[in-house]
């Protein structure tokens, strides 16, 4: 495992999250930022749909064969003067990218954001080994300064207002005036992007993840709003992308097709504002950019989900469009999943990746709405991936003791359909009897987890066979 | 009815009616008014023994025990038309997800595919494959509806309800906020997180609410019981029917979680207390 994960107190988790009453009011920027310009930007896009299939069958094919690709991009990576390492673990790549860092006597690293470096954990691994690391983008910049993890893949801070920026800012920044007005968000920007200003031109080594690595040229990208990846990966000496494998497409072609889905499902932008293919260190004939350029390539488990049936989850292009639109991390957030990926892709993705002995939680806590699959760009089917993950459980008896032996008696009974007619008609009868007329009821035994904050309606009290039948004999055998 | 498409042909369908596990134990009225409207559009309407689509194994991982029912319900409906099912969680794994848990096997993956193929959500079935537009029903009031996760996104059914709603006389249908946002039902998961469910359900309620219509209708009794708890719980006056009740005429029994009218009055509306 690669950062500590608290997927197993999920329930508590998500009970913490859900009676913290500035938490769930900062959520509400979730469906307020993100939906609506989602649908838009769709709705001006005729080809959306269409453009969804092309991105599937890219990935598809890429993964098929994933690596004839690694090799070629590597090779590629190799020609334009770059060094390509292998990590099969995160382990193995948080100790390439110290190596990297102490070769080039670095003292401090800016990072550009990755998901893929909080899932190996650089940071904590670089303050351990006295090398400080600088998140550059502004919600990994405030997380940083709480010592949080992101609580979304896109928007890391999304979980935070803006008091609460601003509390930590006058906390950490303590070289600026106590007395700075502070109260418009332009502020807090101008003096974030003040401070990083030093910290870019001061950096060592600069360190990005990468949207897509291109095969065919060898090329990283990244897809940025703010500018401080092309400052992270140009200004230093040395340039590190880490990326996990999935990233690999085939040509260029390819990634101007999916670029066109990315950020309109992510922001509803119809491209980011920065768009930025790195090839390689600087060439002679370049103004700007590093003298070194490492790629670290991260495996971390997902070679095993190569060939299963887990392997859509690999055409995952990281827009959040899934959580974006779920009803359950609109609740609880994006901590209380418990680990790095949070939300549907989140709840497919780390039983892979931390085992679902550990994630069990994630994908029973879904309803199954289908909201996530509806919007994924790369048309994943996150729904049917969490219920394989459910099947994973149940063959090897991880799920409750309690639900195997209801859902074992209710099977019992569902298999026999007399014995289930009658057995309904008496319990029926019964729980009609037991409402007195109410028409509901606001307790019942077992259905605590229902009751505590709904009432539970009583049945008519005859099941639909029996009524059938009785109508069928009133009418001389028709019914 | 507008002169359903059927009555073109000589022979009535014969539909196989799945009133499903919880319309039969918790609210037959469903499945009265679903056999009235099959009927009225010209159908046969029976009813072969029956307990459960096997979903709630399917969604739990118990694979298995999803086979075994998903093969006793293709037995048992094979020999109709149609299948009609007044829910579109049940209608989906049935369509849906037979195919799949079959996939691959010589014998039972053909029937599992003959029987997705003549299965129908109700209202869905109606409109799309009798081509009725109108029922003659009447109901003085607002009613809101909201939009089943499986019914709108495995079968595609958003249009439907709203269409033979528009056509009964006297009601008027006032659109909630994101009709198509989850009630937090989800099966077992109302249980299994009883609390995150309840959250989600308490949000719904709220633009339930503000839409100020006095009846919630959707067409699947798994998310009526849960707005219906809420709502009531709430101590809300906004009463909840499956929407075949409304376009069948047979709304006039107590809504789901009402209480039931005093004795005397029982015999009339066929509830028990």
């Amino acid at each position: 495992m690669s950062v500590h994960a608290t997927t197993q107190s999920f329930k508590a988790n998500a009970t913490r999250a859900m009676a913290d009453g500035q938490l769930t009011g900062n959520l509400k920027a979730v469906r307020q930022n993100f939906i609506d310009k989602r649908a838009k930007a769709v709705q001006y896009l005729p080809e959306f749909e269409a453009l969804r299939e092309i991105g599937k069958e890219i990935k598809n094919h890429t993964l098929a064969h994933l690596d004839l690709y690694i090799e070629a991009y590597a090779a590629k990576v190799e020609e334009s003067g770059g060094h390509v390492h292998f990590a099969v673990d995160a382990a193995e790549a948080r100790a390439i990218a110290l190596e990297i860092c102490q070769k080039a006597g670095a003292k401090t690293v800016t990072k550009g954001k990755s998901m893929i470096t909080e899932e190996v954990g650089l940071n904590a691994h670089f303050s351990a080994n006295g090398i400080t690391p600088i998140e550059t983008d502004l919600g990994e910049y405030i997380i940083q300064l709480r010592g949080e993890a992101p609580s979304h893949i896109i928007a890391p801070a999304v979980h935070l207002n803006k008091g609460q920026i601003e509390a930590d800012f006058r906390r950490v920044h303590t070289h600026l005036d106590p007395a700075r007005n502070l109260d418009e968000k332009t502020a807090l920007l101008t003096e974030a992007r003040g401070v990083l200003r030093e910290r870019f031109l001061a950096a060592d080594v600069g360190i990005t993840g990468a949207n897509f690595l291109v095969a065919e040229t060898g090329t990283s990208i990244i897809v940025t709003n703010e500018g401080n990846g092309d400052l992270t990966q140009i200004l230093p000496k040395v340039h590190i992308v880490m990326a996990s494998i999935e990233k690999l497409v085939p040509t260029l072609e390819d990634v101007s097709q999916i670029l066109r889905l990315l950020a309109r499902s992510a922001t509803g932008q119809e491209m980011s504002v920065y768009t930025t293919l790195s090839t390689g260190p600087k060439r002679a004939s370049d103004a700007d950019g590093p003298e070194d350029y490492h790629v670290i390539l991260l495996d971390n488990g997902r070679s095993s989900m190569l060939g299963g049936e887990f392997q859509d989850m690999l055409r995952c292009i990281r827009c959040a469009a899934c959580m974006n639109h779920c009803p359950v991390y609109h609740q609880i957030g994006g901590h209380a999943y418990g680990w790095i990926y949070p939300g549907p892709m989140g709840s497919v993705l780390t039983p892979s990746l931390i085992g679902v002995d550990e994630a069990g939680h994630l994908p029973n806590a879904s309803t199954f709405c289908g909201r996530c699959e509806s919007v994924c760009p790369m048309k994943i089917p996150l729904p049917n991936m969490m219920r394989h993950w459910r099947e994973r459980e149940f063959e090897r008896n991880l799920n409750p003791a309690l639900a195997r032996y209801g859902l074992g008696f209710w099977a019992f009974f569902a298999k026999n359909p007399r014995l289930y007619g009658l057995a309904t008609r008496a319990a029926m009868k019964g729980l009609a009897l037991l409402s007195r007329g109410r028409g509901r009821f606001s307790s019942l035994p077992g259905l605590g987890a229902w009751t505590k904050g709904r009432d539970f309606a009583a049945p008519e009290g005859e099941t639909f066979q029996a009524a059938w039948k009785k109508r069928a004999s009133q009418n001389g055998g028709r019914a | 009815m507008e002169t359903p498409m059927i009555e073109m042909r000589t022979k009535k369908p014969r539909i196989g009616l799945f009133a499903t596990c919880l319309v039969d134990a918790m609210r037959p009225s469903i499945g009265f008014a679903a056999a009235k409207l099959l009927e009225d559009a010209g159908c046969i309407v029976e009813v072969p023994l029956q307990t459960c689509c096997g979903q709630p194994g399917f969604n739990s991982g118990d694979r298995q025990t999803a086979k075994d029912l998903a093969l006793q319900m293709i037995t048992a409906f094979e020999p109709y038309d149609y299948i009609v099912v007044p829910s579109g969680s049940c209608g989906g794994m049935i369509k849906k997800h037979y195919p799949e848990l079959f996939a691959g096997d010589p014998n039972l993956a053909p029937r599992a595919h003959a029987v997705s193929a003549k299965t129908y959500e109700l209202v869905s079935f109606l409109t799309d494959i009798l081509g009725v537009t109108a029922v003659s029903a009447q109901h003085e009031g607002s009613v809101t509806y909201h939009d089943s996760c499986a019914g709108l996104r495995e079968l595609g059914i958003k249009d439907q309800p709203r269409k033979l709603l528009a056509s009964v006389e006297g009601l008027s249908l006032t659109e909630m906020e994101n009709p198509d946002v989850c009630c937090g039902f989800g099966g077992t998961f109302a249980v299994k997180y009883g609390e995150i469910s309840d959250k989600i359900v308490t949000e719904k309620a709220a633009t339930i609410e503000k839409s100020a219509a006095h009846t919630l209708l959707a067409g699947d009794l798994g998310c009526l019981l849960n707005m219906a708890g809420k709502l009531s719980r709430q101590g809300s006056p906004i009463k909840v029917r499956h929407v075949a009740e409304i376009l069948a005429g047979m709304a006039d029994g107590p809504a789901i979680g009402e209480a039931a009218p005093r004795v005397e009055d029982q015999k009339a509306t066929g509830a028990s207390s």
